[in-house]
């Protein structure tokens, strides 16, 4: 599990995005929390700074939509899903479980940021 | 319709083809493409691509079951030569002709080029193998860029070029870069972006002349020189002459003074032509069952060379094609991205040329800003740089204001 940030430095609406390889996005959609791949499956650009809609989220480079819950594309150019992570909250701090083969590595910085974290 | 024949094997040509088949067209479906390459992604070929950061492999626009799906007969590696819409046929290069009940006009456009002798070492940069050649030629050790023309491809392969640690120098007619699109004060910005990278901007002087290096008499002779698409049996380029008069020592030389519609096939076809393939909002042309896409479509009196109206425009039209009419128009915000120099510029709206700018969030001196364009207290385009999300509000905001898809 990686640390996030302190649940109260995500509001609704906002996101995070984490600096791993490769990098992950968590997002407060509504209350609910979810993260995913970071990069856009398409091209190179962050979903964290993409444009949040339901569960939607909406790339900001080229509009592709994915579904925060399943990964899934919703339209294109994305053809391909991004990965979900579980999160969970324990102690008002927000922990991300990483799937898969990235679940040994150590994380780097966690910037919480308003959205359109540089 | 049995046959449908998109002449046009990139974006806009692979979407039509894509939209046939989920409108239910289950007839022939053709495909035409002069390049070898299934179709790939442009924009990343003067960016990630000439870097090395990406492989041609992630640029492919369709996978292997995509393509299965599509289940469409691919004629690549040849050209159309000719359409004939009375009998509906289309002549290739090959001299194969086909017979076909509807035709997508995809065929895309092709760089301006200078007039003189063809070198070695002049590139344009358009398809996959122009990326290639010139990537190769940039992996040979530190060399003297020469790019003519600091539109989007220029600014943008002049910030691949610098990256790699070449040695660049922008040659631009105009008093700034990007000065129609973007105005004297953005403008401003992006010249900044280039000399604040090492690269040298040489601007209000254009290209009088491309000179071989006279240091290598023989390389034409020999041809030892070079190699590939690009100048085979051509002497060397040596030297950009200006108008002014100076001469610029040049190893590499990129020419980026735009595009022309690749419409010579159709002359005398009967389509017509001005500057593109006249077409509607919709695509559709005056000629029954021909539609035109991307950026050789004069659709509605404009023609964009924009990659998201490319890969969205060929729906309609092919919804229009099917129905034998136009049933639906396109009319999309344009939009436009550039990534140069570790900025990622973001355009969308019409801006005219009297309309004032101003930065509403951030600062050009950031690097990190949000600008609107403004006529008359409306807002007629937006511009952000390394603001991807407050863009998307206002470009969001612009097309509810114009009633528009965003």
């Amino acid at each position: 599990m990686i640390p996030v940030c302190r649940l109260e430095d995500l509001p609704q609406g906002e996101s995070v995005r984490l600096d791993l390889e490769p990098p992950i996005a968590v997002f407060n959609a509504d209350g609910e929390l979810y993260a995913i791949d970071d990069t856009c499956t398409h091209q190179d650009a962050s979903l964290s700074e993409g444009w949040l809609e339901g569960c939607l989220v909406e790339c900001p480079l080229h509009a592709a939509s994915f579904d925060l819950r399943t990964g899934r594309p919703t339209c294109l150019p994305a053809r391909k899903a991004v990965r979900t992570h579980p999160v969970s909250v324990l102690d008002g701090t927000v922990w991300v479980h990483v799937e898969s083969d990235l679940a040994a590595q150590a994380p780097h910085t966690a910037a919480a940021g308003q959205g359109s974290a540089a | 319709m049995n046959t449908i024949t998109v002449i046009g094997a990139s974006l806009a040509g692979l979407h039509a083809a894509l939209a046939l088949r989920a409108e239910g067209y289950d007839g022939r479906l053709v495909i035409v493409g002069e390049e070898h390459h299934r179709p790939y992604d442009r924009p990343p070929l003067s960016k990630e691509f000439l870097t090395g950061a990406l492989t041609a492999e992630r640029l492919s626009l369709a996978d292997a079951e995509e393509i299965a799906d599509l289940d469409a007969d691919w004629l690549l590696g040849t050209r159309a030569e000719g359409l004939d819409p009375p009998s509906r046929t289309v002549t290739l290069t090959d001299g194969r002709r086909l017979s076909t009940d509807g035709v997508v006009l995809a065929t895309g456009a092709v760089p301006r080029t200078l007039p003189g002798e063809p070198l070695a070492g002049v590139h344009t940069l358009r398809t996959l193998d122009d990326a290639a050649a010139l990537r190769e030629e940039l992996s040979r050790g530190q060399v003297r860029v020469v790019v003519i023309g600091a539109g989007f491809i220029g600014a943008e392969v002049a910030s691949s070029c610098a990256t790699l640690g070449h040695s660049v120098t922008v040659v631009e007619a105009a008093a700034q870069p990007l000065l129609p699109q973007l105005g004297a004060r953005m403008a401003a910005f992006c010249a900044d972006l280039h000399t604040d990278h090492g690269v040298t901007l040489l601007t209000g002087t254009g290209v009088r002349a491309l000179h071989p290096d006279a240091r290598v008499p023989d390389a034409h002779v020999r041809g030892a020189h070079v190699r590939g698409a690009h100048g085979a049996g051509h002497r060397r380029v040596g030297w950009v002459e200006l108008a002014d008069g100076r001469f610029l020592p040049a190893d590499v030389v990129v020419v980026g003074i735009g595009v022309r519609p690749a419409t010579g096939w159709l002359e005398g076809s009967g389509i017509p032509l001005d500057d593109g393939v006249v077409c509607d909002a919709g695509g559709v042309t005056s000629v029954p069952g021909v539609v035109a896409v991307g950026d050789v479509a004069r659709s509605a009196g404009h023609r964009d060379e924009h990659w998201t109206s490319a890969m969205e425009a060929p729906a309609v039209a092919a919804r229009n094609l099917l129905a034998g009419t136009t049933v639906e128009t396109y009319t999309a915000l344009p939009y436009f991205w550039s990534d140069q120099y570790g900025v990622r510029l973001q355009l969308a709206g019409a801006r005219a040329e009297t309309d004032t700018v101003r930065v509403v969030e951030g600062s050009p001196e950031d690097r990190s800003f949000l600008a609107v364009y403004e006529r008359e207290g409306a807002t007629t385009a937006v511009l952000a740089a390394n603001r991807p999300r407050p863009f998307m509000r206002a470009r969001r905001e612009l097309a509810r204001a114009g009633m528009v898809a965003a």
